[in-house]
């Protein structure tokens, strides 16, 4: 049966890394209530090869209807190629809104089409929000969060946004919804891409930097020296995470420079973030805006870094710390 | 010999955030300002590829007059030239409109330019978009994230890490890098160094005019976002404070988050219970 031709929100469908991050499906139950006040109609575009997991997928999680593009050579990501595909469909169709998960994928591609397609886009969304005119309110974060911004894309379309993995609760599985499954071939006319892609491999799972880590136990000088410091390692170890330092440890040599989170260094997001003797000096604090659980320790009660925690633990930092690590190995079980 | 422009950004020091409350942007004029750290990156690459095999390096920046002190500090640190951008009627512009107007400063300031290196985001705006939208502009190839530049010729290899995947790219010049803080740590500038940059007088300064930018890339109608408000997120935090000594402290703080961290590592720390006990008190 024919709809009539109504709005759509397209959602790109990004599944690399699905296990890990399952941003499109967070953007599909996005797009689900963003169209629900304009009545439009969700879509999902798959491409890729060997993709009929994904079209399961995103039509199980709220699609109404899946533009499917598969072909040996979209194998592996590679933008120029994925940016022909899309642009020649956004062209074709006209979609009134394009959401695209902020993965590096999405943040590299996603500022390119935009500016193919002469529209705006906003970085990095925390949240979305429609007007009942149709208007996409785009909140995008910066300075390290500490700021929030309202974008808007008035008057050119489609309205275009990256948004952050985790920031929206995906619809639970539904293996009974259909969707509308449109199977497009590869268009012959695509130009040959300019960046060949030599080596292409799942990078060994260490690889996880500061600021993907979801637990950070942060130093600062109120660790008093480098061996006090270096236990930092123990609980992160323990807590599975990673270790993040202030500037005067990083310049006292007790932690290399990657460790550095502020301003000049780490903008981290942790799920918990430990902050060990940290005075929290705005320059450091910049750094932190999306740390989710914040647990202080810090002898002066009144420190900024002991205001804006969720917990506040005034004590010895050094002497707290061999304490927690002490219990944590009594008590921690798989 | 080759040619790099650099494309480098002055943002404010975070120790202040003045914003106009009218026009919801910030008031740059008013905060102090430093290189971004990523640009700082990406001069670091282009100085050390310049130290390899030799190269014309050109900074560029768009900002107020202010702006000027990032183009010093960059030849201070060796670069050979600066070039700001600096027009009254850019002020407020998205990455679509920025983009479009380093375009035309390289276009019209760095003839034949080889490669072109951006940092990968700024730390005030941070949307990592100039980069990428700069490529569109120029027409180039190119990749964001680089950790590690290869020459050979006119070949340029692109190492990078981006969505746990290792990739190596391949491209010929021209094209555009955006580089990452992984690698290329900044050097710092020698304070004679900076002194005499300031000596030096390899800075051009052009306007909208000169760069025959066109009217449609000027004020609002070049940006294609507007933003309709910028507030400072509220912390909603709840603030429990534990106080005593340490073992107590321990506990008492496991045993009231124990669940919530158990859920973030995947494992238990709940203490072993008999069975008719209430589990933890976590909220
Ligand atoms: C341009 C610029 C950029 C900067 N960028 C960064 C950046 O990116 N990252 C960054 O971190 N800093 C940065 N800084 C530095 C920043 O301003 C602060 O100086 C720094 O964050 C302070 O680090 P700290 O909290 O470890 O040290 P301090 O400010 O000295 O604080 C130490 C804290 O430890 C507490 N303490 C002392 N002894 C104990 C103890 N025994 N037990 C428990 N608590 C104790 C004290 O009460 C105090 O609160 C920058 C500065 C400038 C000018
Ligand atoms: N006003 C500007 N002048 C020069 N380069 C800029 C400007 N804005 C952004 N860039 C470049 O684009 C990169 C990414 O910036 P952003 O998209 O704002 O996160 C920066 O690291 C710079 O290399």
């Amino acid at each position: 049966m024919m709809k009539s031709r109504k709005k759509s929100i397209w959602v790109f469908g990004d599944y690399r890394n699905y296990y890990q991050n399952r941003v499109t499906l967070q953007l599909l139950s996005k797009a689900v209530d963003l169209a629900s006040v304009i009545d439009a109609e969700v879509c999902a575009l798959v491409v890729g090869h060997e993709i009929e997991e994904w079209i399961m997928e995103y039509t199980a999680h709220g699609a109404d209807r899946i533009l499917a593009i598969d072909h040996p050579s979209l194998e592996s990501y590679s933008t120029e190629h994925y940016l022909a595909l899309v642009e020649k469909l956004a062209r074709e169709r006209n979609p009134d809104i394009l959401l695209i998960g902020a993965t590096d994928f999405g943040r590299e591609f996603a500022p390119r089409l935009a500016k193919r397609l002469g529209t705006g886009l906003s970085a990095d969304c925390v949240g979305l929000d429609m007007t009942p005119e149709g208007l996409l309110v785009q909140v995008a974060p910066s300075f390290g969060g500490n700021m929030l911004a309202e974008i808007v894309t008035e008057e050119h379309r489609p309205q275009m946004a990256t948004v952050r993995p985790g920031t929206f609760k995906e619809i639970p599985h539904n293996a009974e919804r259909t969707a509308v499954v449109e199977r497009l071939p590869l268009p012959e006319d695509l130009p040959v891409p300019r960046v060949r892609v030599i080596e292409y491999e799942r990078a060994a799972e260490r690889d996880h930097t500061i600021e993907n880590a979801t637990v950070i136990v942060c130093g600062g000088r109120g660790m008093g020296n480098k061996n006090n410091f270096k236990k930092l390692d123990d609980l992160a170890a323990l807590l599975g995470g990673d270790v993040g330092a202030t500037r005067p440890v990083v310049y006292a040599g007790w932690a290399g420079h990657d460790a550095l989170v502020g301003q000049a260094g780490k903008h981290i997001k942790p799920k918990i973030l430990f902050s060990f003797g940290i005075s929290g000096a705005i320059q450091h604090t910049a750094g932190l805006g999306e740390a989710d659980f914040i647990v202080a320790i810090n002898k002066n009660p009144q420190a900024t870094m002991m205001k804006m925690a969720d917990v506040a633990v005034t004590a010895d930092a050094a002497d707290l710390l061999n304490h927690l690590i002490r219990e944590l190995k009594k008590r921690i079980r798989d | 010999m080759l040619k790099i422009a650099v494309c480098v950004k002055q943002v404010p020091m975070v120790t202040e955030l003045p914003w106009d409350e009218k026009t919801g942007t910030l008031r740059r004029d008013l905060a102090a300002g430093m290189m971004n750290p990523a640009c700082k990156h990406a001069l670091e690459a282009a100085l050390q590829i310049k130290e390899e095999m030799g190269a014309d390096v050109t900074v560029l920046t768009m900002g107020p007059p202010a702006a000027e002190e990032v183009l010093r500090e960059a030849l201070a640190l060796g670069a050979d030239r600066g070039v700001l951008v600096c027009d009254k009627m850019l002020a407020g512009s998205d990455t679509y409109a920025t983009s479009a107007v380093l375009a035309a400063a390289i276009s019209r300031q760095v003839a034949e330019v080889d490669l072109i290196l951006c940092g990968a985001y700024t730390s005030d705006s941070e949307t990592a978009q100039v980069g990428p939208q700069l490529a569109e502009e120029l027409n180039l190839p190119a990749a964001a994230y680089a950790e590690h530049l290869d020459i050979s010729g006119r070949t340029l290899k692109v190492r990078r890490l981006v969505d746990k995947f290792r990739e190596t790219l391949e491209m010929e010049f021209p094209a555009l890098v955006t580089i990452s803080m992984e690698r290329y740590k900044p050097r710092y500038a020698p304070f004679a160094g900076l002194e005499a940059a300031f000596c030096r007088g390899q800075l051009t300064v052009v306007d909208a005019a000169d760069l025959g930018l066109s009217p449609s890339l000027l004020r609002e109608k070049g940006s294609r976002t507007k933003v309709r408000r910028v507030f400072i997120r509220k912390a909603q935090k709840e603030n429990v404070k534990i106080t005593g000594a340490a073992a107590g402290a321990v506990s008492e703080f496991l045993d009231r988050y124990q669940r919530k961290i158990g859920a973030v590592i995947g494992k238990s720390i709940e203490l072993k219970k008999r069975a008719n006990d209430p589990a933890g008190t976590d909220e």
